[in-house]
């Protein structure tokens, strides 16, 4: 009888998780430092208006949900370094599974660290409303996953954990500051924002924008839910068929291009936005409203 | 004769122009404890990762179970259980998490419990795996190679780097899983550990299975010889003590000279009368009943460690 993959990946995820909150610099960087971020953007960008604080949300919640692709992604890495992977490699254990424990346990490593900081905004920031929590719970799910998945490629690809760093960092800075979840995107000059529309970090940014501000519906986030839906299904097959478990099995750098097939689903999605799409319209329209204004703009006015 | 549980033919395997494997053959029946020996960098782990689905030949066949290793996939690895040369844990994985882990992947599942109390970790159930030493983390390794009760246990070099000891502990281990007919493939480059746990041994060198047998068909077609170790106060003209009386074989080993003797007793009288006649003198004497060791250096012209 064959073992079950579903039952492989719970089994592998429990430890994941048992594992990763034994590790202080995990926990650290998940939980401490996005609240960190929290009370610094609100303490910079808000000056006293409770208005900001829910914009100041979804850039938070942004940055939280993509940390998923550090996390245990990278995790990996050390593990075929360190030999661990290939005693999993001798279980009845595919790639899968494997993979999918990080996406997993990834996921719920986040969701405390996302429902502290929403009763943060909400209770001690008094934030008014709550926004959309059915679009947050749903981008937050997506995004998670997604980004846990980019991070599995970077993990698949790289030969050391050295290597991993270096581009990570590099896509990371990216993430972090040209999608909107550190620095507004209006603000930017508008070939930037142009180019920001081709990242994947863009629309978890500009969805959870929406939901928390705007309190968009899912429906109405639904292009930034389909486009990293499919980003994520792109890369966790592309990372499942790039896998090794041998920390000496090296990937050539001409196989390496392979990860770039991960980006399809947003250089697809970037160039409808930049053809036909009035995504940028409606980042600067909310921004400004959030300028000209001390509440956010009402649901209906955007999305 | 049954069929084979283990069956490998004509076996080859090149990492770049390094020939790991040369066209190795063998065969092991259930309830066998068989022993690859050989000197580090003889292939005898690239066998047995072989055999383990691990590596994929370049030429030849691997059979464990009646399965082929590389390409049966789940329905193989429920099957055998291993200890790996190089491998690990996660530092933070506690001693009883990892059987349970390990375990919950295999449909036949031993009792996590009794592998601890067999393994004598029960103290350690709770340590993390970064605070076990050597010989406790070698037998956590030999316990999550049985949580499947396998039918086929393969140890790859499972005492190297223990102290004395602990590898004491680790044959009685070994020697259990004998008594409850599992079949095991041991590689070592210990001969105590071959003589001492093996039903047969293949001595293997360069990738090439040289000579199978169990320990004492090995010793015996040694020709019956003892090996006498000697050290001199100065070196002797070559070749010398290879026409002393009863010399089978001579060899240098950095200054430690080697005989093989059919006659000890004869073998040591000339040796002193040669001695004295070129005015040198006995710095240590030695003699050793034939071991696999004699084996290896007559077969290779080489001692297991170099």
């Amino acid at each position: 009888m064959a073992s079950n993959p579903i039952t492989n990946t719970w089994t592998l995820t429990k430890i994941r998780v048992r594992l990763a909150m034994r590790n202080r610099t995990f926990l650290f960087f998940s939980l401490i430092m996005p609240l960190g971020f929290l009370f610094f953007f609100v303490l910079v960008f808000s000056k006293g208006s409770t208005g900001w604080i829910a914009y100041i949300l979804g850039a938070v919640l942004t940055l939280t949900v993509m940390g998923s692709f550090w996390g245990l992604s990278v995790q990996l890495v050390m593990f075929r370094e360190a030999g661990i992977l290939r005693r999993f490699r001798l279980a009845p254990l595919g790639a899968g599974p494997m993979l999918a424990s990080s996406i997993v346990a990834n996921y719920l490593l986040v969701v405390p660290s996302v429902i502290i900081e929403i009763l943060a905004c909400k209770w001690a920031l008094h934030m008014p409303g709550w926004g959309n929590l059915w679009a947050v719970f749903l981008l937050i799910t997506v995004g998670s996953a997604a980004f846990s998945a980019f991070g599995l490629i970077v993990a698949s690809v790289t030969n050391t954990m050295q290597e991993t760093q270096v581009i990570n960092q590099l896509i990371w800075t990216g993430f972090l500051f040209l999608s909107g979840a550190s620095v507004p995107l209006a603000i930017f000059p508008h070939w930037i924002q142009r180019a920001a529309l081709f990242m994947p970090a863009t629309y978890l940014a500009n969805g959870l924008e929406a939901a928390t501000t705007n309190a968009s519906t899912p429906t109405e986030v639904l292009t930034d839910f389909v486009a990293l839906t499919l980003g994520l299904l792109v890369a966790f097959e592309i990372s499942r068929r790039l896998f090794r478990w041998e920390p000496e099995a090296k990937f050539p750098n001409s196989a390496k291009l392979w990860a770039l097939a991960a980006l399809v689903p947003f250089v697809v999605f970037g160039i409808y936005e930049n053809v036909a799409g009035n995504r940028l319209e409606r980042i600067q329209h909310n921004f400004r409203s959030l300028s000209n204004r001390e509440a956010p703009p009402p649901p209906s006015d955007v999305h | 004769m049954p069929e084979p549980i283990i069956a490998v033919e004509g076996l080859f395997k090149s990492y770049g122009a390094v020939e790991a494997v040369r066209g190795l053959s063998f065969s092991v029946q259930e309830g066998e404890v068989f022993g690859l020996l050989g000197p580090n960098g003889a292939g005898k782990t690239t066998t047995v990762e072989i055999l383990e689905g691990m590596r994929t030949p370049d030429r030849g066949t691997a059979r464990v179970c009646g399965l082929d290793p590389e390409k049966a996939g789940s329905e193989f690895k429920q099957k055998i259980g291993a200890v790996l040369q190089s491998t690990s844990l996660p530092d933070k994985l506690r001693v009883k998490e990892a059987l349970d882990l390990f375990a919950n992947f295999y449909t036949s599942r031993a009792d996590t419990e009794s592998l601890l109390k067999r393994f004598q970790l029960e103290e350690k159930r709770d340590a993390f795996y970064s605070q076990l030493s050597g010989g406790q983390k070698q037998r956590l390794a030999l316990a999550m190679a049985l949580v499947n009760n396998p039918q086929v246990v393969f140890l790859d070099e499972p005492t190297a780097g223990l102290d004395p000891q602990v590898r004491r502990e680790i044959y009685d281990i070994i020697e259990e899983l004998r008594k409850d007919k599992k079949t095991v493939l041991i590689t070592t480059h210990y001969i105590e550990e071959a003589e001492r746990l093996c039903d047969r041994v293949a001595i293997v060198d360069y990738g090439r299975i040289i000579k199978t047998g169990s320990p004492r068909e090995l010793k015996h077609s040694s020709a019956g010889t003892t090996r006498i170790e000697v050290r001199l106060a100065r070196p002797l003209t070559n070749g010398v003590l290879s026409t002393l009386e009863g010399v089978a074989d001579c060899r240098d080993f950095e200054g430690t000279y080697i005989l093989h003797s059919t006659l000890p007793p004869r073998t040591i009288v000339a040796l002193v009368k040669q001695l004295e006649a070129e005015n040198n003198e006995l710095q240590s004497l030695e003699m050793f009943s034939p071991s696999l060791e004699d084996v290896f250096i007559e077969l290779t012209g080489r001692r297991l460690r170099d």
